[in-house]
C-alpha cells in the first residue's frame, strides 16, 4: 500500500520541517523568545503546514485525475469491431483492467516474470491459461488487443505512480525549505498560520457541498446513460418490472410504476401504525405523564430508533411474518401466500417509525406556550378539549412536517423491505401479498450479476435518482410548511 | 318603562338537577372523553413498550442458541502401528473413521448402552471425522499413543434438534439427517459423550459456505467492522469539528454558509441506499478501489456519519458561553486561539459523546455495505495484517448478518440472531460510553 507510506512520509517530513522552522526561526531571534512576532510553535506550524498541505492537495488531485487519463488513453488501443456500443465498450474496459490486475498479481505472486508480462508480442493464450494458473479471476480467454491495452494499461499506472511519488515528495520538500525560509524573527507566523487554518477550516465544511455534488453527479451521470438504453417513457409510466436475468438487455420490462406503488403502500400502512401511535404518546408524554414516567419511557422509545434496521428486517422476517401467517395465511383466513408481505414489512416499520413521530412531535407540543394551556383551561375546557382545540392546532405544521419526515425515512428504508417486503413486482389492493419498493431493487439490481454497463445495472442509478428526488422533496416540503406555518408565540 | 320582568329561563330550572354536587348529563360525557382521550394516549405508550419488549424477548430467545454448540467427547487412542497402517491404505480416511467407530462403540458398551451405527450416520452427525482425525495426527505425531479426547462439534441440525428447532415427527429423512441417527444422538446423551458447551467459534471464527452453518462465526467481520470505524472516526472527527468550527465561529453570513448549511441538513435526512450507490459509483466505478474492502465501507460511512456528527458538535459548541471567548479575546487571544485553546476543550465532552453516537449508528448501517460488495463475499479468515485490514475484502457485522439470513438454510437465522445480539452488544457498550462520557463531563453554564 505505498499510498500509505507516502501519507506517512509527508507527514515525517512536515513534523521535521516543524522542529526545523521552530529552530530556525528561535535562531533568528538570538534565542530570545520576546524577539519573535509570534509565539515559536507558529514557526514550526507555518513550516509543517506548507509541507504537508499542498503535497496532499497534489496526491488528492492525482488520485483523482489519474484514473481518467489512463481510461482515456487505453481506450483508444481497443479497436472499434470490439466495442461496438458503449455498452460492450465498458465491457472490454471492465476485461482491460481485470487483465492488468491479473498481471500485476501473477508477477507479484511470482508465477509470471516480469518480461512476460510486458512482452507485447506475448501468446494470449498461453498468457490467460498461465493467469488461471495463478488463480487470477479471468473470465474469458484474453484478446491481443486486450492483452495490449491491459499491458499498457499497467504501463501508465505504475509510470503515473511514480510520478506522483516524486511529485509529492518534491513538493512536499519545496514547501519545507520554502517554510523555514521565511521564519525570520519579524515573520508574521500566527497570522500566516491562521490563515490556512481558516482556509483548511473552509474546506471541512465545503465537504458537504461536495457530497452532495458527487451523489447528484454518480446518479445524473448513471441515469442518463441508462435513458440511452432503455426510453425514459417506459420507465416511468412502465407497469411491468420484469429484468431479464441473461443481463443484455432486450427483453427487459424495467417500469418504475409498480416499484413506486410499492414502496408507496408499504409506506403507508407504516405511517398508519407510526403516526397514531407515535402521536398520542407524545400527547401523553408531553402533557399527562408524571415527571418520573417521562423520564423512564420517553428515552425507552428512543430506543427504537437506535436500534439499527437490519434487526427490524429480521424481525420482520422471522418473526412479524411467521405470525401473520399464521393469522392469515392457509390455516388461518388465507389471504397471505407467504410470510413476506407488504403488511409484514409496513407493521414492522411502523414499529421503527414511532419515535420520529413521537420525538418531533414531542418537542413540538412542548414548545407550545403554557399560558395558551392556562386560557383554555379558565374557560373551563377539559385536559383533553385543550389538547385537541389548542395545542394541537398550536403544534400542527411541526406536526405535519415530523409526519413527512417520517414518510421520507419510510421512503428510503432499505433493510427492512429486502427482507420483509418480498421481491415480486405487482400493482394490487391486497396488504397481504408480496411487493417490492425501489430500495429493494436498487439492492437486488446492483447486487446481482448484471453487468454494470447493461440497462439492468443501471436502472437502479435511474431508481437511485427517483429516491433521492422523492425524499428530497418530502424534506425540503416538511421544512416549508414548519417555517411558512409555524406561530410565532414571542 | 315597565315593570315586568324578564320571565325567568324555564330550562335551567329542572328541579333537582342542577346541584353542582351531581355531574349532568353533558359533564359526564366530557369527562368519559378525557378518560378515553387519556386511555388512548397511555395505550400507545404501552404499545411502544410492548414492541420494544417484543422486540428484545424475541431477539434473546432466537439469538441464544447461536451461542452454544453441542459436541461429542470421545476418548481416543492411536498406536504408531494403527497410524502407519492407516496411512498406507488407499482410503485414509475411511480407516480413521473405522477406527473412531470402534472406539465410539467400545465407550457406549462401557456405559452398557447398546447401539448401532453405520460410517454414513456418524457422517450426517459428526461430518468427516476421519480427515479431522486425520490432520490431528498429522499436526501432532508425539500424541501417538497416548488416549486423546477430542471434541467433535456436531451438524447444525442435531443442534438444532437438542434445543428444539428440529422436532423428530417433522422429520423428514434426507441425506442431511435421519430418524435413526435422532436414537443414536439421544443415546448419546444417555451416556453423556455428547453435551453442550458455549460457541467459541462463533465468536472467533469467520463465515462457511452456505452448507456448514454450524461452523459460521462472527468475529472475522468484528474485524471488518472495527477497520471500519477505524476509518470512520480517523476521517469524520477531524473534518466533523473543522466543519462546525468554521460554520459555528467563523463564517460570515452570506450564500456560501447558507449553501453549505442547507446541503448538511439535506444530506442528513438523504436514504442511506444513496449513499451507497454515490460509494459505488465514485469509489469503486470511478476510482477503483477494492470491493468488499472496509476502506471503502468506510469512506462512504464517513460521508453519511458527517452531518450526524457536525449537528451534534455545533451544538455543544453553541453551548460554551460567549463570556468565554470574550474573555480570552480580552487577555490578548486571537479569534482562532480563542476557539483553539478553550472552546474547543470545553466543548469537547459534547463533540466526544456526539462521534460516539455518530459511530454507533454507522457501526449499524446495512444497505450502503451492501452495494458495496460486502455481500457477495464469504469472509472466512483474518485479513493478513494491520494494513491489509483496510484494503482486502472483509465482511461487516451487519453485511453479515444480512448474509446469513438471506441463506436458505434455516440453520443460519439461529447465527443471524446471535449475530444481532453481538453488535447490539457493541452498539449498547458505545451508548452507555457516551452517555457515561456526558455526565461525567456535561457542564451547566
Amino acid at each position: 500500500m505505498p499510498i500509505f507510506w507516502l501519507i506517512l512520509i509527508v507527514l515525517a517530513i512536515a513534523v521535521v520541517g516543524y522542529i526545523l522552522g521552530r529552530a530556525r526561526a528561535m535562531r533568528d531571534a538570538g534565542g530570545d523568545i520576546r524577539k519573535l512576532h509570534s509565539l515559536p510553535s507558529y514557526y514550526g506550524a507555518n513550516v509543517a503546514l506548507k509541507a504537508a498541505v499542498p503535497a496532499f492537495l497534489l496526491m488528492i488531485v492525482w488520485l483523482l485525475v489519474q484514473p481518467i487519463y489512463v481510461t482515456s488513453a487505453v481506450s483508444g488501443l481497443i479497436p472499434d469491431g470490439e466495442g461496438t456500443s458503449r455498452a460492450e465498450h465498458g465491457l472490454v474496459m471492465a476485461e482491460v483492467r481485470r487483465t492488468a490486475d491479473g498481471l500485476k498479481n501473477a508477477v507479484a505472486g511470482g508465477a509470471m516474470s516480469e518480461t512476460v508480462a510486458r512482452d507485447p508480442n506475448a501468446d494470449p493464450d498461453e498468457v490467460t491459461q498461465r493467469l488461471k494458473d495463478a488463480g487470477q479471476i479471468i473470465t474469458s480467454q484474453i484478446t491481443t488487443p486486450v492483452l495490449n491495452a491491459a499491458q499498457r494499461y499497467r504501463d501508465l499506472n505504475a509510470t503515473g505512480g511514480l510520478l506522483m511519488t516524486a511529485g509529492v515528495l518534491i513538493l512536499s520538500v519545496i514547501g519545507m525549505l520554502w517554510g523555514i525560509r521565511e521564519n525570520r524573527a519579524d515573520f508574521r507566523a500566527r497570522n500566516v498560520v491562521e490563515r490556512g487554518v481558516r482556509a483548511l477550516l473552509i474546506g471541512a465544511a465545503s465537504i458537504a457541498i461536495l457530497t452532495t455534488v458527487g451523489i447528484v453527479l454518480s446518479l445524473v451521470f448513471n441515469t442518463i446513460e441508462f435513458f440511452r438504453l432503455y426510453p425514459a417513457a417506459d420507465f416511468f409510466f412502465g407497469l411491468n418490472w420484469a429484468p431479464s436475468f441473461s443481463g443484455r438487455g432486450g427483453s427487459s420490462e424495467l417500469g418504475v410504476v409498480p416499484l413506486l406503488w410499492g414502496t408507496f403502500y408499504i409506506s403507508l400502512v407504516a405511517l398508519l401504525v407510526a403516526v397514531p401511535i407515535g402521536l398520542f404518546a407524545a400527547i401523553y408524554l408531553s402533557e399527562y405523564a408524571s415527571p418520573r414516567m417521562r423520564a423512564i419511557a420517553k428515552p425507552m422509545l428512543e430506543v427504537l430508533a437506535g436500534i439499527p434496521t437490519i434487526v427490524y428486517g429480521l424481525f420482520a422476517l422471522l418473526t412479524v411474518g411467521p405470525l401473520l401467517l399464521s393469522v392469515f395465511g392457509k390455516d388461518g383466513l388465507g389471504w397471505m401466500q407467504a410470510g413476506t408481505a407488504v403488511m409484514t414489512a409496513g407493521l414492522v416499520m411502523g414499529i421503527m417509525l414511532i419515535p420520529f413521530v413521537s420525538s418531533l412531535s414531542d418537542d413540538i407540543i412542548n414548545a407550545v406556550p403554557q399560558a395558551m394551556r392556562d386560557g383554555s383551561y379558565g374557560l373551563g375546557a377539559t385536559q383533553s378539549e385543550t389538547i385537541k382545540q389548542v395545542v394541537l392546532p398550536a403544534a400542527l405544521p411541526g406536526i405535519v412536517g415530523a409526519i413527512l419526515l417520517a414518510a421520507s425515512r419510510a421512503i428510503g428504508e432499505t433493510m427492512i423491505v429486502v427482507l420483509g417486503a418480498g421481491a415480486a413486482a405487482r400493482l394490487s389492493l391486497n396488504p397481504f401479498e408480496a411487493m417490492t419498493t425501489v430500495t429493494a431493487k436498487i439492492v437486488s439490481q446492483l447486487t446481482g450479476d448484471a453487468d454494470f454497463a447493461s440497462p439492468e445495472a443501471l436502472v437502479a442509478f435511474a431508481l437511485g435518482m427517483t429516491l433521492f428526488v422523492l425524499t428530497l422533496g418530502l424534506n425540503v416540503l416538511a421544512l416549508y410548511i414548519v417555517r411558512k406555518y409555524r406561530e410565532q408565540y414571542e | 318603562m315597565t315593570d315586568a320582568t324578564a320571565p325567568l329561563p324555564s330550562s335551567s330550572h329542572r328541579a333537582g338537577s342542577s346541584s353542582l354536587m351531581e355531574y349532568d348529563a353533558g359533564t359526564r360525557r366530557r369527562n368519559n372523553a378525557e378518560r378515553r382521550f387519556r386511555a388512548y394516549g397511555l395505550a400507545a405508550v404501552a404499545f411502544g413498550m410492548f414492541f420494544l419488549a417484543v422486540l428484545a424477548v424475541s431477539i434473546i430467545r432466537s439469538g441464544t442458541p447461536a451461542f452454544t454448540r453441542t459436541v461429542v467427547q470421545v476418548d481416543f487412542a492411536m498406536t504408531q502401528q494403527q497410524f502407519d497402517e492407516a496411512e498406507k491404505s488407499l482410503l485414509k480416511t475411511k480407516v480413521y473413521s473405522g477406527l473412531f467407530i470402534s472406539a465410539l462403540t467400545a465407550e457406549l458398551q462401557e456405559r452398557g448402552l447398546d447401539s448401532t451405527f453405520d460410517e454414513a450416520a456418524i457422517e450426517r452427525l459428526l461430518g468427516k471425522v476421519g480427515g479431522t482425525i486425520r490432520e490431528y495426527y498429522k499436526a501432532n505425531p508425539a500424541k501417538l499413543g497416548e488416549p486423546v479426547s477430542f471434541s467433535l462439534a456436531t451438524s447444525s441440525r442435531v443442534d438444532g434438534y437438542l434445543n428444539g428447532r428440529v422436532k423428530r415427527d417433522t422429520l423428514q429423512d434426507s441425506r442431511f439427517l435421519m430418524a435413526s441417527d435422532l436414537d443414536l444422538v439421544d443415546r448419546l446423551e444417555e451416556a453423556g459423550i455428547i453435551h453442550a458447551e458455549f460457541n467459541w467459534p462463533f465468536l472467533t471464527g469467520g463465515d462457511s459456505g452456505v452448507d456448514n452453518p454450524g461452523g459460521a462465526g462472527i468475529g472475522v467481520s468484528v474485524v471488518g467492522s472495527f477497520f471500519m470505524m477505524l476509518v470512520v472516526l480517523v476521517l469524520s472527527l477531524p473534518i466533523g469539528v473543522a466543519a462546525s468550527i468554521y460554520l459555528e465561529e467563523f463564517a460570515p453570513q452570506n450564500w456560501f454558509t447558507d449553501l453549505i448549511e442547507i446541503n448538511i441538513s439535506n444530506l442528513a435526512a438523504v436514504p442511506s441506499i444513496v449513499f451507497g450507490i454515490l460509494g459505488l459509483a465514485v469509489f469503486i466505478q470511478f476510482m477503483h478501489l477494492p470491493q468488499s474492502a472496509p476502506l471503502v465501507g468506510g469512506l462512504v460511512l464517513t460521508l453519511m456519519t458527517l452531518p450526524t456528527i457536525i449537528i451534534s458538535t455545533r451544538a455543544s459548541l453553541k453551548s460554551v458561553p460567549p463570556s468565554i471567548r470574550d474573555a480570552a479575546l480580552g487577555v490578548g487571544a486571537s479569534k482562532m486561539q480563542a476557539v483553539f485553546h478553550h472552546v474547543l476543550p470545553l466543548a469537547m465532552p459534547g463533540i466526544l459523546t456526539g462521534t460516539i453516537i455518530g459511530l454507533a449508528q454507522a457501526l449499524g448501517e446495512t444497505a450502503p455495505l451492501l452495494l458495496i460488495g460486502m455481500v457477495g463475499f464469504v469472509a472466512r479468515g483474518y485479513p493478513g495484517g494491520f494494513l491489509e485490514g483496510f484494503v482486502e475484502p472483509n465482511s461487516a457485522m451487519p453485511a453479515q448478518i444480512y448474509t446469513w439470513a438471506a441463506r436458505a438454510d434455516a440453520a443460519f437465522y439461529d447465527k443471524a440472531w446471535g449475530g444481532i445480539i453481538v453488535l447490539l452488544l457493541f452498539l449498547l457498550t458505545m451508548n452507555i460510553v457516551a452517555i457515561i462520557l456526558r455526565r461525567r463531563f456535561e457542564r451547566r453554564w
